[in-house]
């Protein structure tokens, strides 16, 4: 059984002006347990609403999401129980402190305080995170920090499956090599499958077993790195992953990240 | 984490704790806009207390029993307080979240809609009660009450009963963000003063217009004010006070079903037409 499967996944928006926009175009792909799967894409290409329609807070148009073999939009409240994400912005409880912020999170989740406890300052250890600053108000803390939070909070629910919607965006350096360097360890020490969303080359290439890359709704391609930079290779060289990116959306890494919704 | 082992009751349970826990640290969080609402409620209802010894300056005031009519402006000025309070806390579930940019993080999680509102609904009620409590010693001090007469154990049922109606009430008006996120907030405002126009908080109900009065008979308000008034001020007990508890009793079993109702159309279609993404 898959951690994760899509058959044929549609979506599409109406906007204001009637105009229809096609944001899942017969997506399919899967993720097999303790596998981390990335999706490389611009942004306005699906990736959000791809990580949306997974954690059920958008409903297909048609198509089938399986999380662990369970239909997630027949039985969502099943599948969210063995899921958590991350998003690119770290939505919390601003006035709220780290501390209180994960305290209801686990909550939410059926963890009590008593539970949690020893168990976010086993997590916040890990991530280099000092625990002083964990009652401070989560506006008073950086965007790394707040997303090295965000990633304790999913953590904190022990997900089976992670979502993880371009954590590491808008991150100075170093806070960039933090996250990805727990999201490595997650990787090694949990028995969790893992999608990523990115368009980060070196973060879908280190990270991930296997890349895909998104561009208006399709899923172009999906295989290992090396498999996939050979697909996209001119002239018998090996293209960077920033090559083949180009090569197969038409986009640069800069326009990648520029390009609005 | 350990959650998967517990049996689904308790997880719901830990989670309603945790909605109250969340809104109590939010609440120590904006202290100072605490001590402020806390200020204006009191003034407020002082204030509108004092139109009734204003009523004493007026011609043909002798036939005014001006001690019973503060005593019932401050009533109405009370329990509209504690209220609409409840309709308010429960209309913003979405919108607040919203603003936090929460909404989604709640909407994933595994607990039930009904959880989720019903730790809200908790919340207000014990928040009403605390808020309330306080203004009303304030004003005892303040002014000279006639409630010699009062069955407060009466008041306070028809409050209790009243309150899960307006809890089935605020769900309905916290579906508004959800149809519209630019929108729906302003619509719960409208329904707020309506509901403050109707119900016959400051004057009784016979004042208004025909058509007002229709209105009246749909608001859970009208009821709990003649209840409490009648408990309060002329100390009828709870037999008596069936005429206001019935038609309590009929809207908090039609309005909690609907409104968790209406709420899961309106997360389908938020979910359908992608609009729990976060705004603002």
């Amino acid at each position: 059984m898959k951690a994760l499967e899509l058959r044929e996944v549609e979506k599409s928006f109406k906007k204001r002006r009637g105009e229809v926009v096609c944001a899942l175009d017969s997506v399919s792909l899967s993720v097999g347990k303790g596998e981390v799967v990335g999706i490389l894409g611009p942004n306005g290409s699906g990736k959000s609403t791809l990580v949306r329609v997974i954690s059920t807070l958008v409903l297909p148009d048609s198509g089938e999401v399986e999380v662990f073999g369970i239909d997630a939009t027949r039985h969502p409240k099943q599948v969210q129980r063995s899921m958590n994400r991350v998003s690119v912005e770290a939505s919390f409880f601003k006035k709220l402190s780290a501390m209180e912020n994960l305290l209801y999170g686990a909550k939410l989740y059926g963890v009590t305080s008593a539970e949690a406890r020893p168990r976010i300052k086993e997590i916040l250890d890990n991530i280099g995170f000092a625990q002083k600053r964990a009652t401070e108000p989560m506006e008073h803390l950086s965007r790394g920090m707040q997303q090295k939070i965000a990633l304790a909070r999913a953590l904190l629910t022990s997900p089976v499956l992670m979502l993880l919607d371009e954590p590491t965006t808008g991150l100075d350096p170093r806070s960039k090599k933090d996250v990805q360097a727990f999201i490595r360890r997650i990787r090694d020490a949990h028995d969790s499958s893992i999608l990523l969303c990115t368009h980060d080359m070196g973060e879908a290439e280190e990270l991930c077993d296997r890349v895909g890359i998104m561009m208006d709704g399709k899923i172009l391609a999906l295989e290992e790195a090396e498999e996939l930079k050979r697909r996209y290779a001119e002239n018998g060289s090996v293209p960077t992953m920033e090559e083949t990116f180009m090569a197969a959306t038409g986009y640069s890494v800069e326009e990648a990240s520029a390009e609005g919704d | 984490m350990h959650n998967r082992l517990k049996p689904r009751w308790l997880v719901e349970m830990i989670a309603v704790w945790g909605y109250v826990q969340r809104n109590y640290f939010l609440t120590k969080r904006y202290f100072m806009w605490e001590v402020v609402w806390l200020t204006f409620t009191t003034v407020n209802a002082m204030s509108i207390t004092f139109i009734g010894a204003g009523a004493a300056q007026r011609p043909g005031a002798e036939a005014i029993n001006i001690q019973e009519y503060m005593t019932f402006l401050l009533i109405g000025a009370l329990i509209w307080s504690y209220l609409s309070m409840i309709f308010d806390i429960l209309s913003e579930t979405v919108q607040w979240e919203r603003w936090e940019g929460t909404i989604e993080y709640t909407f994933m999680s595994p607990t039930s809609r009904v959880t989720h509102l019903l730790g809200m609904g908790v919340y207000a009620v014990v928040y009403g009660i605390i808020r309330t409590a306080i203004v009303l010693g304030v004003a005892m001090l303040a002014f000279d009450l006639d409630l010699s007469e009062a069955n407060y154990w009466a008041a306070l049922v028809v409050l209790a009963v009243c309150s899960i109606s307006l809890v089935g009430f605020g769900v309905v008006a916290a579906v508004m963000p959800l149809l519209s996120p630019e929108k729906g907030q302003q619509v719960t405002y409208i329904v707020s003063a309506l509901l403050l126009l109707v119900s016959g908080v400051y004057y009784p109900i016979k004042v208004l217009p025909e058509w007002m009065q229709v209105m009246a008979q749909f608001s859970p308000v009208t009821y709990a004010l003649e209840g409490s008034r009648a408990a309060l001020l002329g100390g009828v007990g709870l037999s008596q006070l069936w005429g206001s508890i019935w038609p309590l009793l009929v809207m908090g079993v039609v309005f909690v079903p609907m409104g968790l109702f209406v709420f899961h159309l309106g997360e389908n279609y938020a979910k359908r037409t992608g609009k729990l993404k976060r705004s603002g």
